[in-house]
């Protein structure tokens, strides 16, 4: 090659670099707000949802002249239903598009992947519905919207004990997921306390198909009700294959199934199931309907609890942001942790000295392909 | 003992998915002497052709009968076959006189194509399988309950092998079949068409491959473009289990691993699943690398 083709090739990746840093840069005015979620996946319904009500709660504020007078702006980054993919996308979203705060995810392993991440670089992450607890431990900028396990667990624990009247269950759980050993555990040390009795044990991974082994084996110890603290598809699957191995007790899990794929899936094997969550669309409150309705409008669906959580998620980020007045992070992060009687859709919110919500849970039963309001749980 | 008798049925279901993927593998190692890897992603395609094609066959034989099954299976196994067909033309065709290390590693490359095409071009979230065969209790007492389903998974695979057999050791074809696999030179100098004798091979197992992913998505009826790894790791190690190029041995290979894997998870934990049917591959090729049950023929070198 002569010298004048390698001068050409150097001013053409020249160019090329200074394009590319163009291409970067943003609109000086715009506050940039980093989320990750599970867009596909075996969760994917979870990260859309969230998506969906993140963007209503951004067209929220956009639509009223933005937060001090500058539009926001959200880059959102797909985990593909993977804790690797989480941390990789937190790490983009800080290191290079520089997001002032970041809202994200719903799975407490992908959480915990990313939260370590955020907390390092000093970033404010706002969980919509991871409920492990050990998520807002990573750090003192970790916060979350939604309610936590010891809860969530003593919510079933106390609805399958009182109000179906159950002393003996049998408990099948994902051993791969943060989330689902917890919720197990919270609930089993629940449920032992009230008096009753968890007869067996199974454990499944995300991802499996075939659950006949181990539902026989549950089957043998004789439960009255299985204790499925997992996500929709696998909850599906099981309760599919339960039926079919003659098994209708009732199953009860919690909001991993909060999905109208739990029922896509598992059609009629979801009779006499229930879970529980943090919102109803059914709820009469006007605040709810006016957000079900937009939501209906936007989306053509009916908005289920992460929809919400994502929605009430970044309304109390950007009501941090209002009232801290500037967009530095440390900054944020006080505004955050002084959130008091917020009202969301999801209840009245307020974040306490450990970073977590304070909030009601419901618990919906599934007959016939419907999904109703079974009863309202206080904290 | 009921308990024992429904993982025996569960396992036993199972079982014969993994043989039908087996033997696809052992088949093309007998003629060819490399394994395919891509074998377990031609099953994930079966599934798919299924997944799209059931909605618009049901509508003619009715949804969740027997005939829609097998005409949805047929479809599939047509497409599989030009797929598996296809494949050994243009991957494996060209480099048959490279060693068969090189061969191997474009398997995997192929495997890896169909993986993330697949995710590209079906997207990668899990799909409900439609159901094609019926699911109604046929034994159905509190202890122990015997769904159409597994039966039916479990007659499908086992006419298969039937059908397999007769065309290996009663047909033409199948003599032609298995003299390319004693040895390639001798049988093209007998006049048999090597490349049409290979095609037949993929044919035949790649049909296999799509006959099992329908029996496994109406059993297990959540399908996704990673879905063929597992299941094709699992029919790999029942092939070596049973002995690499042994049709027999490919079919027992199956049930073992099927029945351990249900009874390490319903007895033990899932957590050893995985491991313990890798733990018997490596048992396997330390102590006896040829298999459960040695090929008759001398060892070619």
């Amino acid at each position: 090659m002569n010298n004048r083709g390698k001068l050409m090739i150097s001013l053409t990746i020249l160019g090329l670099a200074i394009l590319s840093a163009c291409g970067g840069s943003q609109k000086s005015d715009e506050i940039l707000i980093g989320e990750y979620s599970s867009l596909t996946g075996t969760t994917a319904t979870f990260g859309l949802s969230t998506h969906r009500g993140l963007l209503l709660a951004v067209e929220d504020v956009n639509g009223s002249g933005g937060i001090l007078g500058r539009p926001i702006k959200l880059l959102t980054e797909d985990t593909q239903s993977k804790p690797e993919e989480a941390a990789t996308a937190v790490t983009k979203l800080i290191t290079r598009d520089r997001v002032v705060a970041i809202i994200g995810e719903v799975s407490s392993s992908r959480s915990l992947a990313a939260a370590p991440i955020c907390q390092q670089n000093r970033i404010p992450m706002v969980s919509p519905a991871s409920t492990n607890p050990a998520v807002t431990e990573k750090g003192d900028f970790i916060f979350r919207v939604c309610y936590i396990d010891p809860f969530q667990g003593e919510v079933m624990a106390r609805f399958a004990f009182n109000s179906l009247g159950l002393r003996k269950v049998a408990l099948l759980k994902d051993i791969r997921n943060d989330y689902s050993i917890g919720l197990a555990q919270f609930f089993e040390i629940a449920f032992k306390r009230l008096g009753g009795e968890v007869m067996a044990t199974q454990a499944y991974s995300e991802g499996d198909v075939d659950f006949k082994a181990q539902l026989t084996a549950l089957k043998a110890a004789d439960p009255q009700a299985i204790i499925l603290p997992g996500y929709y598809t696998e909850a599906a699957l099981i309760a599919k294959q339960a039926r079919e191995l003659n098994m209708n007790m009732p199953i009860i899990g919690g909001d991993g199934w909060d999905s109208s794929k739990l029922i896509e899936i598992g059609g009629k094997a979801m009779d006499n199931t229930f879970f529980s969550t943090a919102y109803t669309a059914d709820d009469p409150d006007t605040m709810v309907q006016k957000f079900v309705a937009r939501y209906r409008n936007s989306f053509g669906e009916t908005p289920d609890a992460m929809a919400a959580l994502g929605y009430d998620a970044g309304r109390i980020l950007f009501d941090a942001i209002e009232r801290c007045g500037n967009t530095q992070p440390e900054c944020i992060r006080d505004a955050l942790a002084k959130t008091e009687n917020f009202r969301g859709v999801t209840g009245t919110i307020t974040i306490g000295p450990d970073r977590n919500a304070r909030k009601p849970a419901v618990i919906i039963a599934v007959n016939d392909n419907k999904m109703s309001l079974r009863e309202i749980i206080q904290p | 003992m009921s308990e024992f008798f429904q993982q025996v049925i569960n396992g036993v279901s199972l079982g014969s998915i993994y043989a039908l993927i087996a033997l696809g593998y052992t088949m093309i190692y007998g003629v060819l002497g490399f394994i395919n890897f891509a074998h377990g992603d031609v099953f994930m395609v079966g599934a798919f052709v299924g997944y799209y094609l059931g909605p618009l066959i049901m509508p003619l034989t009715g949804e969740a009968t027997i005939p829609a099954g097998l005409a949805v299976m047929l479809a599939a196994m047509i497409v599989c076959s030009a797929l598996g067909v296809t494949i050994e033309k243009i991957a494996y065709r060209p480099l048959r006189s490279r060693p068969k290390l090189t061969i191997l590693i474009t398997a995997i490359g192929v495997s890896l194509f169909l993986e993330y095409g697949g995710q590209l071009v079906f997207g990668p979230d899990p799909k409900l399988f439609p159901e094609l065969i019926p699911s109604a209790a046929i034994i159905d007492s509190s202890d122990l309950v015997i769904n159409t389903n597994s039966i039916i998974v479990i007659t499908t695979a086992l006419a298969l092998m039937l059908i397999l057999r007769f065309i290996v050791f009663g047909t033409r074809m199948g003599t032609a079949i298995r003299a390319v696999a004693f040895n390639h030179q001798t049988a093209g100098l007998m006049g048999i068409n090597i490349d049409r004798v290979i095609s037949l091979t993929f044919v035949l197992g790649s049909s296999l491959a799509a006959a099992a992913a329908i029996l496994y998505a109406s059993v297990y009826p959540s399908i996704n473009p990673l879905m063929g790894i597992f299941p094709g790791l699992k029919a790999f190690i029942a092939a070596v289990l049973g002995g690499i190029g042994n049709l027999t041995g490919a079919a027992i290979g199956g049930m073992i691993i099927g029945l351990t894997e249900t009874f390490v998870t319903g007895y033990i934990s899932p957590a050893f699943r995985d491991a313990i049917a890798f733990g018997i591959l490596i048992l396997i090729l330390l102590f006896r690398p040829s298999g459960i049950l040695r090929r008759h023929e001398t060892e070619k070198v």
